[in-house]
């Protein structure tokens, strides 16, 4: 049913945890649906510095939420806000139609800690 | 790496000696049993001795036994079957929330075709009330179709006392009793049931082939139609080797079902308290008392089910889980939510079905790898770390909170 990177990804997740007093931190899905994916973000300088995940979830958002933090480190804010969901599938090999919905919700986390990121920014 | 099979509710491996006896109808007596020849009247006669140990295995006539292609085609054939067959006398039915799909959608159905019907809540053990089952009867009710034992939790319903009511009422009673039946003992004249579904891939048969029993006088109309096979009840020529494999998988179900029952009891016990002991915030689903000897259902707080299940196939484990994620829905089980589980912890539920071909040590390693593989999901997951904040949206006091 996955792709040998989803399993990977799912086997071996990559920068699991959590960056105390993080720059931004972004939330989305709710536990209804099975999924929910935190990401705390340091920026500096506008460049992504450092990047971690918390995830309730599948195999699939699991998977997802790994890859995403390894395509954003070393990006600049305007750069990681064109990462898209479909982007974080298509890297780790495509996903199964049905896990589309609710899994793949990992770009989204993502822009949500990167606008709470800015918000507190602009304080 | 060691496979292990705990998915017994699932599916059942074909016992050599049933698959050996099926051999023999498929290669050299293949005649059709409605055939007036030799050859014919050699597969009518392994028929007619399957249906004998087929009724033995319930205390049933064989003459009661009409011979399906499985649990689905049996529920659908005593439900509308009954429904049809009794349109003068009323046309409500009484089932449950918990039943599985195979009942919940044939009753959808008829709905539709201006049948009524009652699905009766559970409690947190998935437990009808008696009660709710007595004010449900009306003047109209003509079935109460109520599952002997549940598929997810293996929950074991107060069936005796379903059957001593609708009797005492004239009301047909149907059981779902494909995860019961070559699992625990099953007597349908004590238990006044008058229609039973069973399902031989559920017992170390093949699939593809069941029965329904219905006891004589009880008026059901044929819902295929076609040739007068099974006294017009079941159209359609014999699955004659899936039938003597039922037959054979019958008598071995009740040569060994006191033992069976003893060995997965002990297994399942071990699961249970293991589970108990070693991890913390879980949740058993299903009655402590009343359920099936090889049933095993947690839930897992803070954790999803289907990465419990690719963790543990990882391992060369096989389980189940109510997760949605494992459905394609969104919902998970409507069992565990019926049951009042929150959705999250219904999501993060792990079911365990046991049979004879399990050992002892499979259990063992079993209970080694699970409670890492739980600490590992757990500190994943954004609602532990904030553990003492999490409150799920519908707690159960069963929940355990070390």
């Amino acid at each position: 049913m996955y792709t040998d990177k989803v399993m990977d990804h799912f086997t071996n997740p990559r920068n699991v945890g959590e960056i105390k007093d993080a720059a931004g931190v972004g939330e989305v899905g709710n536990a209804k649906c099975g999924d929910i994916m935190r990401i705390y973000l340091q920026v500096e300088n506008d460049i992504i510095t450092d990047v971690k995940f918390k995830t309730f979830g599948c195999g699939a958002a699991i998977a997802t939420s790994s890859m995403v933090t390894e395509m954003v480190k070393g990006k600049t804010l305007d750069e990681a806000l064109e990462i898209s969901n479909k982007a974080v599938a298509e890297a780790l090999g495509g996903l199964p139609p049905a896990k589309m919905h609710c899994s793949n919700l990992a770009a989204d986390a993502l822009h949500e800690a990167i606008k709470d990121y800015i918000a507190k920014k602009g304080k | 790496m060691k496979r292990i099979y705990f998915d017994h509710s699932a599916t059942t491996p074909v016992n050599r000696e049933v698959a050996e006896s099926m051999l023999e109808y498929m290669t050299e007596k293949y005649g059709n049993p409605s055939s007036v020849h030799s050859f014919g009247r050699e597969t009518r006669k392994a028929v007619e001795e399957a249906r004998e140990k087929v009724a033995a295995l319930i205390n049933a006539a064989p003459n009661e036994i009409i011979f399906t292609s499985g649990g689905t085609e049996g529920d659908n054939l005593a439900i509308k079957g009954v429904a049809y067959g009794n349109r003068k006398k009323g046309n409500h039915i009484i089932t449950t929330a918990i039943e599985h799909h195979a009942v919940l959608h044939t009753c959808e159905y008829l709905e539709k075709q201006g049948f009524t019907v009652t699905y009766l809540p559970v409690d947190e053990h998935a437990m009808i009330s008696m009660d709710d089952l007595r004010n449900a009867i009306t003047d109209k009710t003509i079935l109460i179709s109520i599952m002997f034992a549940n598929n997810e939790v293996g929950t074991i319903q107060p069936v005796k006392e379903i059957g001593q009511l609708a009797k005492e009422k004239g009301i047909y009673f149907h059981t779902d009793a494909v995860q019961a039946v070559g699992n625990c003992p099953i007597d349908v004249k004590e238990l006044n049931i008058d229609l039973l579904t069973m399902s031989g891939h559920k017992f170390h048969a093949s699939k593809g082939v069941g029965a329904l029993y219905v006891r004589r006088g009880v008026k059901v109309e044929e819902i295929q139609h076609g040739g007068g096979h099974e006294r017009n009840m079941r159209a359609g020529t014999e699955n004659v080797p899936g039938i003597v494999g039922l037959g054979k998988a019958a008598e071995i179900a009740r040569r060994d079902m006191d033992e069976k029952v003893v060995f997965i009891k002990g297994l399942r016990d071990k699961i249970i308290a293991g589970i108990t002991e070693k991890i913390p915030h879980i949740r058993l689903n299903g009655h402590p008392e009343m359920r099936m000897p090889g049933n095993v259902n947690f839930s897992f707080l803070y954790i999803e089910g289907e990465s419990l299940l690719l963790n543990l196939d990882l391992k060369g484990i096989a389980a189940s889980s109510g997760s949605a994620c494992t459905s394609g829905s969104l919902d998970p089980s409507h069992v565990l939510l019926s049951m009042g589980l929150s959705h999250e912890v219904a999501h993060g539920s792990l079911r365990v079905s046991l049979g004879r071909g399990n050992t002892e040590e499979e259990v063992d390693f079993f209970l080694a790898v699970l409670p890492e593989i739980v600490e590992r999901l757990r500190s994943m997951s954004p609602l532990y770390g904030s553990a003492a904040d999490f409150k799920p949206s519908n707690p159960c006091s069963s929940c355990h909170h070390h």
